[in-house]
């Protein structure tokens, strides 16, 4: 088995009213892809351990990694490392693990990436990696909500972050005041524009709870993208 | 092991069922690699092939004449979570393969979209797998699988490949899906035979 490194907490940073981004530095971090995750262990003084799964949310970066953890109620271990777990301290780590759901600065084909809440985690470590390697591969961001206060990465995202695009924001319970779309679930048209209509096929990476992912999987397929052609992860 | 500071755990009382590395369950994690297929029960079929290229063939109302058996067995996702008490209805692979001849040491299962995993054969008989199509007294869903799918409960729940519409019997073993793409061989949740270095 792989090993177990030592993972210490940097800083965490809040990202919606239950999310949080928490940056570790683990020494000798081998490197990672954009879309892999890490199990991380939790040890009681009685010897209990709890190992959870949690998706990268940034490119490889020094020691540094950066974990996305959106709190589970009720939870085990989610809600211990939103919150209780003090900067300063150490849980494990192992990995990266996953070679399916990963984008490689090498790949030259357009991407759609469709995010539903928390889902934007491993999303946001293909955008970060893909403006770090300056990548001319065209590169979309579908980012759905229920609500302006659910968005992640909000000042990085606006800035533009998401290639030459400026990524699509979808709300499907509330939208901020002034927003032409009335809030309701993505639709074939938050997915395509119209210059896309016809162009060579993406490779979509779609990320979010189950529900979402099946929904958002069928309207891509519904508006002509091959299955195969579609990469799936869910949460929850 | 490193103390992690106020860190209180409460699963204990799994153990001894809980193989290691998981944590239980209530609710059903839906995993898949792509978008969820929609496939008719009236357009499923099942096709063995053997390593001669033989194959044998059943549609869904050919497999609903074979012996129906209710399975109650505990499930093991490589992603941690494992399911106690879940409950089934469907086919021994004992009674498709019990009219294939074949010389054949492994199987590569097949699902719909190209998906496929492979395993000892042995591992899908004397009554270790199923083909499975009510999950808890209702049609199985298609995001679960659905119409049917492969039950292999002693093993990670990748090998009970979902939409399943195929097995191929092989001569030499040759990894699926997750298989060549870092999960293990084998997968073994007793063992936590989960990637490649395991």
């Amino acid at each position: 088995m792989s090993a177990w490194r030592r993972a210490r907490l940097v800083r965490r940073q809040e990202q919606s009213r239950t999310g949080r981004t928490l940056l570790f530095d683990v020494p000798q971090w081998p490197g990672h892809l954009a879309g892999q995750h890490v199990d991380v262990r939790l040890s009681a003084d009685d010897g209990y351990q709890a190992i959870r799964s949690y998706s990268l949310a940034a490119p490889t970066e020094g020691d540094g990694i950066e974990l996305g953890v959106q709190t589970v109620p009720g939870g085990e271990v989610s809600p211990y490392l939103a919150r209780d777990l003090p900067v300063g301290a150490d849980v494990e780590v192992r990995g990266p693990l996953g070679g399916w759901f990963v984008w490689r600065p090498e790949q030259r084909e357009s991407v759609l990436l469709v995010a539903g809440g928390c889902g934007i985690v491993p999303l946001m470590a293909m955008i970060r990696a893909h403006r770090l390697e300056r990548s001319t591969a065209p590169m979309r961001l579908v980012y759905s909500v229920r609500d302006p206060a659910q968005v992640w990465y909000r000042d990085e995202l606006a800035g533009g972050a998401a290639g030459a695009t400026v990524p699509r924001i979808v709300y499907t319970r509330r939208a901020p005041p002034g927003s032409s779309r009335p809030p309701g679930h993505i639709s074939a048209h938050d997915l395509q524009t119209p210059e896309e209509a016809g162009a060579s096929p993406a490779l979509c990476f779609v990320c979010g709870p189950t529900g979402f992912v099946e929904h958002a999987a069928e309207v891509l397929t519904g508006i002509g993208h091959d299955p195969s052609r579609i990469r799936t992860e869910r949460f929850g | 092991m490193s103390i992690t500071p106020g860190f209180q755990g409460r699963s204990h009382r799994f153990e001894g069922r809980l193989p290691p590395g998981q944590y239980p369950t209530e609710s059903f994690p839906v995993l898949s690699a792509g978008p969820t297929p929609h496939i008719r029960a009236e357009d499923w079929s099942f096709t063995v092939t053997t390593e001669g290229g033989g194959t044998h063939r059943w549609d869904w109302e050919e497999m609903m004449a074979l012996p129906q058996e209710d399975v109650t067995v505990d499930i093991h996702c490589v992603t941690r979570w494992s399911k106690f008490d879940t409950a089934w209805r469907g086919v021994s692979l004992d009674a498709f393969l019990s009219g294939v001849e074949s010389a054949a040491d492994f199987a590569v299962v097949h699902g719909e979209g190209g998906y496929t995993t492979n395993m000892p054969l042995e591992d899908l008989q004397e009554g270790k797998a199923w083909l499975v199509h009510t999950y808890d007294g209702f049609d199985l869903s298609p995001e679960h699988g659905g119409p049917v799918r492969l039950l292999v409960p002693h093993l990670y729940f990748w090998k009970s490949a979902k939409w399943v519409n195929g097995l191929r019997l092989t001569l030499q073993d040759e990894p699926g899906f997750w298989e060549s793409v870092g999960y293990h061989n084998y997968g073994d949740p007793w063992r936590e035979q989960r990637a490649w270095s395991d």
